[in-house]
């Protein structure tokens, strides 16, 4: 299979990559490591004019902590993620994510901006984003924007990004919580995307619940916080009865998808199966 | 529009245009002619067609050849070294981890990656380490085997 024809720039610097799509143009793709935008491409479903790679760019490939939070360049791999101590460290959830991410050769390709700006609703980063309260930098011809997680995903396929804006960082506050965390999830056999993806990252003090932050990835149209179980384990001490009574609460009052590969009931289930596993294991 | 690249393969400087669109797999096999780098599904899924790419393996279905401009490309053609054997090929001969072959190509590099990272690896690890590459004769179990063959020999 092979994609429509093109014109292809490699951009040297994130200025350059900013003003090549200033138009704001749909007809003009950014591609970073290209494992969503390529199969899409050969099967003809996106046949953009002009393709912009940005998935060289050394200015955008770090992990830092800087300003009381881990900043991580766009275009990091999954496998560069998943490797790094300092995010094992400070966010495990965030390298337990990456490294799960379909197989090694997609985890040396894929990046993090692409996974984030792709926003399909099986992804796992998102879940793992949510639940460690991370924000993402974008740039245009304007200037930088920093958008919360809960800003970003609007939807299938959808972020509040604009056609002009390159994601130049993502931004995971560096707290208790966040270094308390972790990512589990119940992949589809055939493709490893996720039918169920949780994230936790929670904050006990004097076996009390001080901070729980609970995200979902493939369950729902976009990627979420679940509020039900965060309410209910906040401020109660952490045992085994208060995490199996907040895990029942699992996507209450969330729209759930239903797909070939499991109905919403099971979908439901399988969140507070995995709610559970993941809050006793920081427990 | 036409692109330069200049890409080394197999230690071997190549210089050439090719169309943005144009995939490394198809570069190698058709404007290289190395043909050993095979197309099993061509949608990034059967791993039949990885190769190193600076130090990493990917998919070359699913890379674009200008990606890889100034880059560094190991196919199995640059396993074996002076007409010698690599000992991941010879751990496949001695274990039986070939059947048809088709697969074989992506599984010694999937193999070789693993090894770079994990001179040890458990049984465990080497069939995880394989996930992103399809078999459809041997069942895997002497492919493992042949990649412990392998780390046992280097
Ligand atoms: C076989 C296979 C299995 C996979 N399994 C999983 C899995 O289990 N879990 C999972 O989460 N993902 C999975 N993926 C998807 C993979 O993680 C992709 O790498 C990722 O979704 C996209 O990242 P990329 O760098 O390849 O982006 P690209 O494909 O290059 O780009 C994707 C989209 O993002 C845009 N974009 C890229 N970079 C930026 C940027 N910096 N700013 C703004 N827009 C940008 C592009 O224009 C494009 O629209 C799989 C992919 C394959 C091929
Ligand atoms: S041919 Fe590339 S993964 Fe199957
Ligand atoms: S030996 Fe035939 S596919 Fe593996």
């Amino acid at each position: 299979m092979i994609p429509n024809d093109f014109d292809y720039q490699k951009a040297s610097s994130i200025d350059e990559a900013v003003s090549l799509i200033a138009q704001g143009d749909e007809d003009t793709k950014l591609l970073a490591g290209g494992h969503s935008l390529l199969p899409v491409m050969k099967l003809r479903l996106s046949m953009p004019a002009k393709v912009v790679d940005v998935g060289q760019l050394q200015e955008l490939n770090y992990i830092r902590e800087e300003g009381g939070a881990l900043a991580i360049g766009a275009v990091t791999t999954h496998q560069q993620l998943a490797s790094s101590e300092l995010v094992q460290q400070k966010a495990p959830a965030l390298a337990q994510a990456a490294g799960v991410i379909g197989d090694p050769q997609v985890r040396n390709v894929g990046t993090i901006g692409g996974s984030l700006a792709h926003a399909d609703p099986a992804a796992d980063y998102p879940g793992a984003i949510f639940a460690l309260d991370g924000e993402i930098v974008v740039q245009s011809s304007d200037g930088k924007r920093t958008i919360s997680a809960k800003e970003f995903f609007v939807d299938l396929y959808t972020t509040a990004l604009e056609a002009n804006e390159l994601i130049v960082e993502i931004r995971i506050p560096l707290n208790a919580a966040n270094q308390n965390s972790c990512y589990l999830k119940f992949p589809s056999p055939a493709s490893r995307f996720p039918i169920v993806g949780c994230a936790v990252a929670l904050h006990k003090d004097g076996g009390n619940c001080q901070e729980v932050r609970v995200g979902f990835s493939g369950v729902g149209n976009a990627a979420f916080r679940d509020s039900a179980v965060e309410n209910a384990l906040n401020g109660q001490s952490v045992n085994d009865q208060a995490i199996a009574n907040a895990a029942a609460q699992a996507t209450d009052g969330v729209d759930v998808l239903e797909d070939a590969n499991a109905s919403e009931d099971y979908r439901r289930h399988l969140a507070k199966v995995f709610a559970k596993r993941a809050l006793t294991q920081l427990a | 529009m036409k692109k330069q690249v200049q890409i080394t393969v197999n230690g071997v400087s190549y210089r050439g245009e090719v169309e943005p669109r144009q995939m490394l797999v198809q570069f190698l096999r058709e404007n290289l002619e190395l043909t050993g780098t095979h197309v099993g599904c061509d949608t990034s899924s059967c791993g039949a067609c990885t190769v190193v790419l600076n130090g990493r393996t990917v998919k070359a279905c699913t890379v674009l050849t200008v990606q890889a401009d100034l880059g560094e490309v190991m196919t199995v053609e640059g396993l074996a070294s002076n007409g010698e054997l690599h000992p991941i090929q010879e751990g496949f001969r001695e274990q039986h981890g070939l059947q048809c072959g088709f697969c074989t190509p992506g599984m010694m590099m999937s193999a070789w990656q693993l090894l770079q990272d994990n001179k040890n690896p458990s049984e465990g690890e080497i069939r995880h380490a394989l996930e992103g590459n399809f078999c459809r004769c041997t069942g895997y179990h002497n492919i493992v085997k042949s990649v412990q063959y392998a780390a046992t020999k280097m």
